[in-house]
């Protein structure tokens, strides 16, 4: 977003930031948003947009809670916190229906699944409840990122493997096919929601062994 | 701070309700011309893509505009027929194709099955049909264009709310939806729609047979039921139509694809 303004970006603020992309990352440390993980990676596009779309909704949710913050009863900030959420996601929703048709067609029932993403409403309970404005901005923009980037590999090797496009381009050569008197074939397990999970597991197994190494 | 005591909660939650809703109908009101709009604007730009027309549309200033304008040319008549092969008056085509699903509520005889005629440059006849059904997360549509003998497929569209990305979804491919062209849904003098058939190659040399998609098997199913089923609705006009067809006009009309020679028996 705004780069240029230097003193936003203090130490601590970066830390908030970039966390979320190595070292606390929501998916693979804090083991949030599995659910949608596994829905929406079979292909690299809806993966890339729903990275997207919950970073926008986490980082406006995020600052909307931390202003009313201090005003939010305690026995109902759930509900808010969850009204909040859903107001977003069913603007957001309606703006695309009308300004960018094409998009929401294609995001179709991931709109809907955004509200469910545990994510975001774990970082309102956990950071924007008790922090100011802008960390919280930042934090949110942080997690999405950090949940995208999980996201978008999963995505990359589901459908390159998969489906042998990318982005529905033709990557792996036609002349590779059994069909075409080749030797590969598409692996379709990689399509189906149990490889989600076993990449989500693989993932979360580099990142953890690189950390032991480190440490 | 006074937030826990129960007025306050209350209240609270109240206003927010209030201005939450206040919100939402506001959003929801006043963008709702203009989603109705890209909503017809799809439908037609459906249609055209059934025919093969109007693939640059994104090249287009103006989308909604070009897609309106195209579509006014080509689309030189609509109207809709019952299941007796009648056509009936004082319907709207356009807005019973908007709406299908609540038309496949109704009884099967109280039916108004819209049909599109479209005519290309070249003075050829296509007919654009309308169908919707069920995939295995929700509903799924599409048009299948008729050449004018009402037998043989010239194209057709799917699309789907929620299938599954990369499985289901692939129905609405270019890939799966150019199996469709220049296969026939009758068999001899019967309609026996399109098969969707599990396995790559498995409806190879079948004229009224394509290929499912691989991992999409209830999806597969549902666009062959729902080919099916809506079809069956047009039998008695198609009947009709084919057998004054038949007797008027032979060559005129007669397409170029082949006759379905080899009736392979599917049951």
């Amino acid at each position: 977003m705004s780069k240029d303004k230097e003193p936003l970006f203090s130490a601590k603020n970066r830390k908030v930031l970039l966390g979320p992309l190595g070292p606390n990352n929501p998916v693979t440390v804090q083991i949030l948003g599995i659910c949608s993980a596994l829905a929406v990676t079979a292909k690299l596009e809806p993966a890339l947009v729903m990275a997207l779309s919950v970073t926008v909704v986490t980082s406006c949710a995020n600052l909307i809670i931390s202003l009313l913050r201090k005003t939010i009863p305690e026995r109902i900030r759930i509900i808010v916190q969850l009204v909040v959420i859903a107001t977003l996601v069913i603007l957001v929703d309606q703006i695309l229906k009308a300004y960018a048709y094409d998009v929401s067609r294609q995001l179709s029932v991931f709109v809907g699944l955004i509200i469910t993403n545990c994510i975001i409403m774990g970082r309102l309970e956990a950071f924007a409840m008790g922090s100011k404005p802008w960390p919280a901005f930042l934090d949110g923009i942080g997690n999405g990122l950090g949940y995208g980037l999980i996201l978008v590999i999963l995505g990359f090797f589901r459908e390159l493997l998969g489906n042998g496009t990318l982005l529905d381009f033709q990557v792996i050569p036609d002349s590779w096919y059994m069909a075409n008197g080749g030797f590969y074939s598409n692996n379709s397990l990689m399509l189906l929601p149990p490889m989600a999970l076993i990449g989500v597991g693989i993932i979360i197994w580099v990142v953890n062994s690189r950390k032991v190494k480190k440490g | 701070m006074k937030t826990n005591n129960n007025s306050y909660t209350v209240i609270y939650a109240a206003v927010m309700v209030v201005l939450v809703a206040v919100l939402l109908s506001v959003a929801a009101l006043s963008l709702k011309d203009r989603q109705d709009a890209n909503v017809r604007v799809e439908k037609m730009s459906d249609i055209l893509r059934s025919i093969g027309l109007g693939a640059d549309a994104n090249l287009a200033d103006d989308k909604i505009a070009y897609i309106e304008a195209e579509y006014e040319k080509y689309i030189i008549n609509s109207f809709t027929v019952n299941t007796r092969g009648e056509v009936t008056e004082g319907t709207d085509p356009f807005a019973i194709a908007l709406d299908m699903k609540s038309e496949y509520e109704k009884p099967a005889e109280q039916r108004n099955l819209p049909i599109f005629e479209a005519r290309m440059d070249d003075g050829t006849v296509y007919y654009v049909i309308p169908v919707y059904g069920s995939g295995l997360w929700g509903p799924i549509w599409g048009n299948v264009a008729l050449r004018s003998d009402l037998n043989t497929i010239y194209g057709v569209t799917f699309g789907h709310a929620s299938e599954t990305p990369g499985l289901g979804a692939e129905i609405a491919s270019e890939v799966f939806e150019s199996q469709f062209v220049d296969k026939t849904i009758y068999n001899g003098a019967t309609l026996v729609s399109i098969m969707v058939m599990k396995g790559a190659g498995a409806s190879s040399g079948n004229p009224n047979a394509v290929d499912a998609v691989s991992g999409g098997t209830i999806t597969s199913r549902g666009v062959e039921s729902m080919i099916q089923s809506n079809l069956a609705g047009y039998e008695a006009y198609f009947n009709k139509m084919r057998a004054a067809g038949a007797a008027e006009n032979q060559p005129a009309t007669a397409p170029s694809a082949a006759e379905p020679v080899n009736q392979t028996s599917h049951e």
